[in-house]
């Protein structure tokens, strides 16, 4: 298969990238890694006049923590994210998606920027980002802004970016206190979409209640959905089978999934809630003293 | 390195770009499409026919090359995204003697019909450069982007452990 024709741009700067997207007036994508643009192209389901590559911009690889937030630049390999130790020691929601996207082939080459930002429902990593309460850094014409996660998905492949923005940078909040979080998923052979997926954030007080949580789905919906009802429902209560039991059924409540290849509708409704008592328990477990 | 200079065109979009590509430690210079895929430009433009195509979609890895010392799968990157980088291909394995991965294919088998050892072995090559003692899940992850539908994995799997071990008593990395 070989994609249509189009011009190709491999920019030094973000600004220069934002220029020509600019230029081309919405007829221009940014290319990450391109393991989910390529294959489109080559399916002619998107033809572009030009690509703008942004994978070469080293500026935007990087994984640290400042001012209270873990900041990832948006071209850093989804490898690199799953190889760092701080990730997996202070943020291993992230380690445990990305232990289970894709493979390693496709790791090296797919960004984290890319993976948040191509809209797809089937992506790991927004669902994560979601419970935890990231935000997101587009950079644009009239320069940058933050939006915060839980308003970026607006549809199957669109999000709030504009056509002439870029996603820089994503930004989590620094684990407080006693917080716990997990993410697991069921996939039909190893490196495959998953069937259904759940990302769950539990932070408690001291005396054992849910201060705060956060539970959100992967490929049960248009987008990623964040589970408000589910979350809310298990504020201030005490994280028991029983609150965790209602708030299983209040994520299926919100699932809306299709019949295709990886299974009926109501078995991937069923999943959602298996796993989401079990990456409540295992965030629970997570929960660090003090 | 100027990367990918544009030549003028017709709405500034350029018919075709100039690139250098190092290929097994050889430079080589070629003019692509945008669209010109890796793997075409590695096998049709360059003649290295190692590299095999098989599923097309990126889910089978029979294309995989190391990209900047990174395994990776040719059919879903740009020529033009490896201008000024560095390929490894099946190819540049072998030096005086066979690699320590080649060889771990040979003496225990790790192949049958052999449409897919290429991109088994690329894999297996940067798994043990990150990793060089992996443990018999953690080579199964290393090769999971890569699909085998002879030998059941059993023999492969056992072919990086000899690589693994090979590599160790030689004292080198998974490198060259
Ligand atoms: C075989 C296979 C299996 C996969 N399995 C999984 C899986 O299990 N889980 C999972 O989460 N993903 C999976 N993926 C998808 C993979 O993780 C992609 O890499 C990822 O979804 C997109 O990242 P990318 O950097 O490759 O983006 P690209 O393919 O380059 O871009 C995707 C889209 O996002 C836009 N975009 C990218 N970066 C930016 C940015 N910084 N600013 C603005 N727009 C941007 C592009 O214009 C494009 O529309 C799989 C892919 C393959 C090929």
């Amino acid at each position: 298969m070989i994609p249509p024709q189009f011009g190709y741009f491999a920019p030094s700067t973000v600004d220069e990238a934002v220029e020509l997207l600019e230029r081309y007036d919405g007829e221009a994508k940014v290319l990450a890694g391109g393991m989910s643009l390529i294959p489109i192209l080559k399916l002619r389901l998107a033809e572009p006049v030009a690509l703008v590559d942004i994978s070469r911009l080293q500026d935007l690889s990087y994984i640290r923590e400042e001012d209270g937030w873990l900041r990832i630049g948006a071209t850093t390999i989804v490898n690199d994210l799953h190889d760092s130790d701080l990730v997996r020691e202070k943020y291993p929601i992230f380690h445990d998606a990305t232990s289970v996207i894709a493979d390693p082939l496709v790791d090296n080459m797919g960004t984290v920027g890319g993976n948040v930002a191509h809209g797809d429902p089937a992506n790991d990593l927004p669902a994560c980002m979601l419970v935890l309460g990231a935000q997101l850094v587009a950079q644009g014409p009239k320069g940058s802004r933050t939006i915060p996660v839980r308003e970026f998905f607006v549809d199957t492949f669109e999000t709030a970016l504009e056509d002439s923005e870029i996603l820089t940078e994503v930004q989590v909040p620094a684990p407080r206190p006693r917080q716990g979080n997990a993410y697991m998923k069921i996939e039909k052979r190893a490196g495959d979409f998953s069937i259904a997926a759940v990302a769950a954030n539990l932070v408690l007080n001291r005396n054992g209640t849910v201060e705060d949580a956060g539970i959100a789905l992967t490929s049960v919906g248009p987008t990623s959905l964040y589970a408000e009802a589910a979350s809310n429902h298990l504020a201030g209560a005490s994280p028991d089978e029983a609150t965790i039991g209602r708030a299983a059924e209040l994520a299926e409540e919100i699932a809306e999934p299709v019949s295709d290849l990886r299974g009926p509708a109501e078995y991937k409704r069923a999943m959602v809630g298996v796993l989401t008592r079990r990456t409540l328990g295992k965030a629970l477990a997570r929960v660090g003293g003090g | 390195m100027a990367v990918a200079e544009r030549q003028a065109g017709e709405d500034g979009i350029p018919p075709t770009y100039p690139i250098t590509v190092s290929v097994n430690g050889k430079e080589h210079e070629a003019t692509v499409e945008g669209r010109t895929l890796l793997v075409h430009f590695i096998r049709d433009t360059l003649g290295l026919t190692g590299t095999h195509i098989g599923c097309d979609t990126t889910s089978c890895g029979a294309c995989t090359v190391l990209l900047d010392g990174r395994a990776v799968k040719s059919c879903a990157i740009l020529a033009v995204q490896a201008d000024a980088r560095e390929i490894r291909t099946v190819e540049g394995l072998e030096t005086d003697v066979l690699h320590p991965v080649q060889k771990g294919f040979v003496e225990e088998h790790g192949l049958q019909c052999g449409f897919c050892t290429p991109g088994m072995m690329l894999a297996s090559v940067d798994l043990l450069e990150k990793n060089p003692n992996p443990t018999e899940d953690e080579i199964r992850h290393g090769i999971a982007g890569n699909l085998c539908r002879c030998t059941g994995y059993v023999n492969i799997v056992k072919a990086v452990q000899f690589a693994a071990k090979k590599l160790q008593e030689d004292g080198q990395g998974g490198g060259t």
